[in-house]
C-alpha cells in the first residue's frame, strides 16, 4: 500500500529529480487521461483480449483447427461440445477462431511496420532534401494516393500471387502514401530547428541527421495514424482473404472463413457469421483505442 | 486577358498563380497521375508469373508461332517503348483481350460498367440522403443521444467489412424476412424483357414503362445499394457533422441568433449554405469510394457489374481484364478527387 502511493508521488511530482522521473511521470499522465477515456479503455481491453486468445490458442482450443470431421459437419453451435458450431469439413469454427486471430494479428503486425517505415523514409528524404527530390516524392505519392486502394492491392496480389506475405506486400505498397505526408510534413518543421542548424555545424551528415534526430520526432504523430489505420488494414486483409487472395486454406484467416461459408448462409448463418463478428470486434477495438490515443497524444485534432 | 493582369495594373501576375497557369498545373498532375497509374498497371502486368505469349497462342503453339507472337505482341521492344505502346492503346480505348471471354476488355467493361454506376449512384444518394440530415442534427445538438448516434453508426461503418454485412443482409432480408429479392440484378422470368437504353435498369424499364420490371429490378438493387448507402452515409454524416460545428461556432451565428432569427434559419439559411461547397466534395469522394466498395458488394450479391468482372477474371488469370478494371476505376476515382478539388476551388470563395 505505502508502495503504491509512493510510486504514485514519484510519477507525479511536480519537480521530478531525474530525466527518468520526468519521462515515467509524462507516461503516466498519458497513461491517466487515456483511462479516463471509457471508449477507448474498452477498446484496449478487447484487444487485450484478442492478443491473449491468439498467444494462448493451444491452450484454449478445445479442437484441433484444422481436423476435418465429414460426419460432424455444420453442427449448430453448441452442439456436440462445439462451442460456435462447425464449418462445412467439421472443423471447429471456436478452435479455428482463435487460430485465426494470430493470422490477422500478424497480417497487422506486419504492415503496420513496413508501410509507416516506407512512408517514413520517403517523407522524410523528401521533406529534407527539398526541390526535385521533394517534387518527384510527392508527386509519386500523390499518384499513389488516388488510386483505390483495394483494387490496387487486388492488382498487386494478382500480379505476385495469392498469399499472406504477398498481401502484407500489398497492402503496405497501398497504405504508406498518408505516412509519407506526415513525415514529409513533420520533416519540414524540424528541418529548420535551432538543434538541427547546431548538429550540421557540428559536421552531421544528413543521413545522420535524418536517423537520428527527425526519425525520432516523427514517430508520435506517426504512431497515432497507424493505429487510426489498423482497422483500414485488418478490413482489407480481411478483403483480400476473402476473394481468395490472402490466407490460403486450410489456414483459418477470418476472410477466408467467410468466403467458405458463403455458400452455407441462408441454412447454416453461424459458418459465415461468426468470423465476421471476429473481424467486427478487432477494428472496432482498434477503432476506439486509435480515438483515443488520438485525444491523448494529440490534443489539438480530439474534441470537436 | 484579363485575367492574366494583375488587378492593380502593374507586372502581369506570375504564371503559376493566375487562373490560366492554375489549369495548366492541374492539367498536368492529371496527365501524371493517370500516367503514373498507367505505369503501375504496366509494371503489374510485366511482374506476373504468366507467360503472356502463352496465355494468347496456348502451350501447345509451335515455337515459331511462339516467336511470331512473341514479336507481334511487341515484347522484343525495350521496356520503354513497349510502355509508350501501352499509353497509346489506353488512350485509343484499346485493354487488349480477355482471355475468359475473347472479347475485347473495353467492350466488356462497356457491357458490365452500367450495373456498377446503377449500385453505386442509388448507394451514394440513399447515404447523402440520410447522412447528411443526420450530421447536421448531430452537430446541432452536440453531446445528445442523437450525436451519439451517429457516431456510432460511424464507428460501426469503419469496422465491419462490408463482405460481411451485404451477406448477414442477404441472410436477414432475403432469407428470413423475404423483403427483398435474392442475388442478381434481376429475377430470371423478367430478362431480356426491356430493351437496353442507358444500361441502367431502373431507369431503362421506366422509360421504356415496363413498371413489373421496375419492381422487379428495384427489389433487387435496394439490399446492396443500402448496404453501400450505409458506408458512405457513415462518412458523410461524420464530415457534415465536424463541417457543420465549425460553421455554428463563427461569430456570424451568433449575430444571426442574436438578432433573433429562428433556429431552422440559422442552422439551414446561414450555417448549412456555407458548407454546402465542402459538402460537394465529400460526396464526390464518397462517391469514389463506393465505387471501389462495390466491388466485394457485387460479389456477394452477384451483381454483373465492374467489381464481379475484376475478380473473376482475377481467378481467370485473366491479367488484360483485371488491369483494363483497375486502369478504369483508377482514372474514375483520379477523376472524381480531381473534380471535387476543383468544384471546391472554383465554387468557394474562401479557397482563392
Amino acid at each position: 500500500m505505502s508502495a503504491e502511493t509512493s510510486l504514485k508521488e514519484w510519477l507525479l511530482a511536480e519537480e521530478p529529480q531525474s530525466r527518468r522521473q520526468a519521462r515515467w511521470g509524462a507516461w503516466y499522465q498519458s497513461w491517466l487521461t487515456f483511462r479516463s477515456n471509457t471508449l477507448a479503455m474498452a477498446g484496449l481491453i478487447i484487444l487485450v483480449l484478442i492478443i491473449l486468445a491468439a498467444i494462448f490458442a493451444p491452450l484454449l482450443a478445445t479442437d484441433d483447427p484444422f481436423a476435418q470431421d465429414l460426419g460432424q459437419r455444420l453442427l449448430a453451435p453448441g452442439v456436440d461440445g462445439h462451442l460456435l458450431g462447425t464449418d462445412s469439413l467439421g472443423r471447429d469454427i471456436y478452435s479455428r477462431l482463435l487460430y485465426g486471430a494470430r493470422i490477422s494479428i500478424y497480417i497487422v503486425l506486419l504492415v503496420a511496420m513496413v508501410a509507416p517505415l516506407l512512408g517514413l523514409v520517403i517523407g522524410t528524404i523528401a521533406g529534407y532534401m527539398g526541390g526535385w527530390t521533394d517534387e518527384v516524392l510527392m508527386r509519386l505519392t500523390d499518384i499513389f494516393l488516388a488510386f483505390p486502394r483495394l483494387i490496387l492491392a487486388l492488382a498487386f496480389v494478382a500480379a505476385l500471387g495469392a498469399g499472406i506475405e504477398n498481401a502484407v506486400l500489398a497492402i503496405s505498397l497501398t497504405a504508406w502514401p498518408p505516412y509519407a505526408r506526415i513525415a514529409r510534413a513533420e520533416t519540414l518543421t524540424i528541418r529548420s530547428a535551432d538543434f538541427i542548424h547546431a548538429i550540421r555545424l557540428q559536421g552531421a551528415g544528413p543521413i545522420r541527421i535524418i536517423t537520428r534526430h527527425i526519425w525520432p520526432l516523427c514517430i508520435s504523430s506517426l504512431m497515432i495514424r497507424v493505429t487510426l489505420d489498423m482497422a483500414g488494414i485488418i478490413l482489407t486483409a480481411a478483403g483480400l482473404g476473402f476473394l481468395g487472395l490472402g490466407a490460403q486454406p486450410p489456414s483459418p484467416e477470418w476472410g477466408a472463413m467467410i468466403s467458405e461459408g458463403r455458400k452455407y448462409i441462408l441454412d447454416y448463418w453461424w459458418v459465415a457469421t461468426i468470423p465476421g463478428l471476429a473481424i467486427f470486434a478487432i477494428s472496432l477495438a482498434f477503432n476506439l483505442l486509435g480515438d483515443g490515443l488520438r485525444d491523448v497524444l494529440d490534443p489539438k485534432e480530439g474534441g470537436a | 486577358m484579363t485575367s492574366l493582369a494583375d488587378p492593380k495594373g502593374g507586372r502581369p501576375a506570375p504564371l503559376h498563380t493566375t487562373f490560366l497557369g492554375k489549369s495548366i498545373r492541374l492539367l498536368a498532375t492529371v496527365a501524371i497521375t493517370l500516367l503514373g497509374l498507367l505505369f503501375v498497371t504496366f509494371m503489374i502486368g510485366r511482374v506476373m508469373p504468366i507467360d503472356p505469349v502463352l496465355a494468347v497462342i496456348g502451350e501447345r503453339a509451335t515455337q515459331q508461332q511462339y516467336d511470331e507472337t512473341f514479336i507481334a505482341l511487341g515484347l522484343d521492344k525495350p521496356l520503354i517503348v513497349q510502355f509508350g505502346i501501352y499509353v497509346r492503346d489506353v488512350l485509343h480505348g484499346d485493354f487488349g483481350t480477355s482471355i475468359r471471354t475473347g472479347q475485347s476488355v473495353a467492350e466488356d467493361i462497356r457491357r458490365v460498367f452500367p450495373a456498377t454506376l446503377e449500385l453505386a449512384t442509388l448507394g451514394t444518394l440513399i447515404g447523402v440522403v440520410l447522412g447528411v440530415p443526420l450530421g447536421v442534427v448531430a452537430a446541432v445538438r452536440k453531446g445528445t443521444w442523437i450525436d451519439q448516434l451517429a457516431r456510432l453508426v460511424g464507428l460501426i461503418g469503419y469496422s465491419i467489412p462490408v463482405f460481411w454485412l451485404g451477406l448477414v443482409g442477404l441472410l436477414v432480408f432475403y432469407g428470413i424476412l423475404g423483403w427483398v429479392a435474392g442475388p442478381g440484378r434481376l429475377g430470371i422470368f423478367y430478362q431480356g424483357l426491356v430493351e437496353p437504353i442507358t444500361g441502367l435498369l431502373l431507369v431503362d424499364s421506366l422509360l421504356r414503362g415496363n413498371i413489373t420490371v421496375f419492381k422487379d429490378a428495384f427489389s433487387h438493387i435496394i439490399l446492396p445499394a443500402s448496404i453501400l448507402a450505409y458506408y458512405s452515409m457513415a462518412y458523410i454524416s461524420r464530415m457534415t457533422r465536424s463541417f457543420m460545428l465549425e460553421q455554428l461556432s463563427s461569430e456570424y451565428v451568433t449575430t444571426a441568433r442574436v438578432k433573433g432569427l429562428s433556429e431552422w434559419k440559422v442552422v439551414w439559411h446561414h450555417a448549412f449554405r456555407n458548407i454546402r461547397v465542402q459538402l460537394i466534395t465529400v460526396i464526390a469522394l464518397a462517391y469514389a469510394n463506393l465505387l471501389e466498395g462495390s466491388v466485394l458488394t457485387e460479389i456477394i450479391f452477384a451483381w454483373p457489374g465492374i467489381g464481379s468482372y475484376i475478380t473473376t477474371s482475377l481467378l481467370a488469370n485473366d491479367m488484360n481484364s483485371v488491369l483494363g478494371g483497375t486502369i478504369v476505376i483508377g482514372a474514375i476515382f483520379v477523376g472524381l478527387n480531381i473534380f471535387s478539388d476543383l468544384l471546391y476551388r472554383f465554387l468557394d470563395p474562401r479557397s482563392k
